[in-house]
């Protein structure tokens, strides 16, 4: 073996200092995104600290400096679906968290508008959610969105956009059902709500 | 003329739409970023760090 085969020491306390230290910060996105993708906080937490040990463990391939947040989505996304294929019941287990979701949003109490968003969210083909998320709330440009999802930017941008136009026109539609109540109410709640937190900023 | 001006104001009440949809996703996403990180994350990763430890 040569010099440059041996390359770096496996063991390099400096880098993994360096490293945990941007892992740290990452854990909230990780959670977040993790819980778009279950829709159950408990599975997302287990998710998520998955994907965390799964990137500390190959951080030895990680380049420092490239976009660490991007690296960690890819693999908590493919985490995510390799659990998913191994699993039989998953279609049913996402049925039985909307309806748990269903069952919460009766809360009269409830900020109608977020529960309504992420009922409808919960409707659209997951690819379409999972471009939408990352785009639309993780702050990622089409490009890494397309790196993390292992398509083309192409697709990302397409998938984005199919996926706006039907979440707007679920929520007009009031497709999600909550109560029976006037359709186009959600819609609303979502224009008023958008609007206060606008004038908030 | 009429239909045109009809038109352009339905798009702009679809980009508000829009907007307004876009406003709330990143508050959904937002608001789990924001919470508290449950301190089981940090204690795994001090575990792992561990080089000799008995995992």
């Amino acid at each position: 073996m040569t010099e440059a085969q041996v390359g770096r020491s496996p063991f390099d306390p400096v880098r993994d200092v360096a490293f945990k230290k941007e892992l740290v910060t990452l854990i909230p996105h990780l959670r977040a995104f993790a819980r778009t993708l279950t829709g159950d906080p408990t599975a997302a937490d287990d998710l998520a600290q998955d994907a965390m040990m799964k990137a500390w463990d190959a951080r030895a391939s990680f380049q420092l400096g490239t976009n660490m947040k991007a690296w960690t989505f890819m693999i908590l996304r493919n985490q995510f679906y390799s659990e998913k294929r191994r699993s039989w019941r998953q279609s049913q287990l996402d049925q039985e968290a909307a309806e748990r979701t269903l069952v919460a949003v009766d809360d009269p109490e409830a900020p109608v508008a977020l529960d309504e968003l992420r009922l409808s969210l919960a409707m659209l083909p997951p690819e379409q959610r999972e471009a939408l998320i990352l785009v639309g709330a993780g702050g990622f440009a089409y490009e890494e969105a397309a790196e993390i999802c292992g398509c083309a930017v192409g697709t990302v941008k397409s998938r984005v956009s199919r996926a706006r136009r039907a979440l707007q026109a679920i929520l007009e539609a009031g497709a999600y059902d909550r109560d029976g109540g006037a359709a186009g109410d959600a819609m609303y709640a979502i224009l008023a709500d958008a609007e206060r937190l606008s004038t908030l900023r | 003329m009429e239909d045109h001006r009809k038109g352009a104001a339905a798009l702009d009440e679809a980009r508000l739409r829009q907007q307004a949809i876009g406003v709330k996703l990143r508050q959904m996403f937002d608001e789990v970023v924001n919470e508290p990180v449950p301190d089981e994350f940090l204690d795994i990763l001090r575990k792992a760090e561990k080089p000799s430890g008995e995992r």
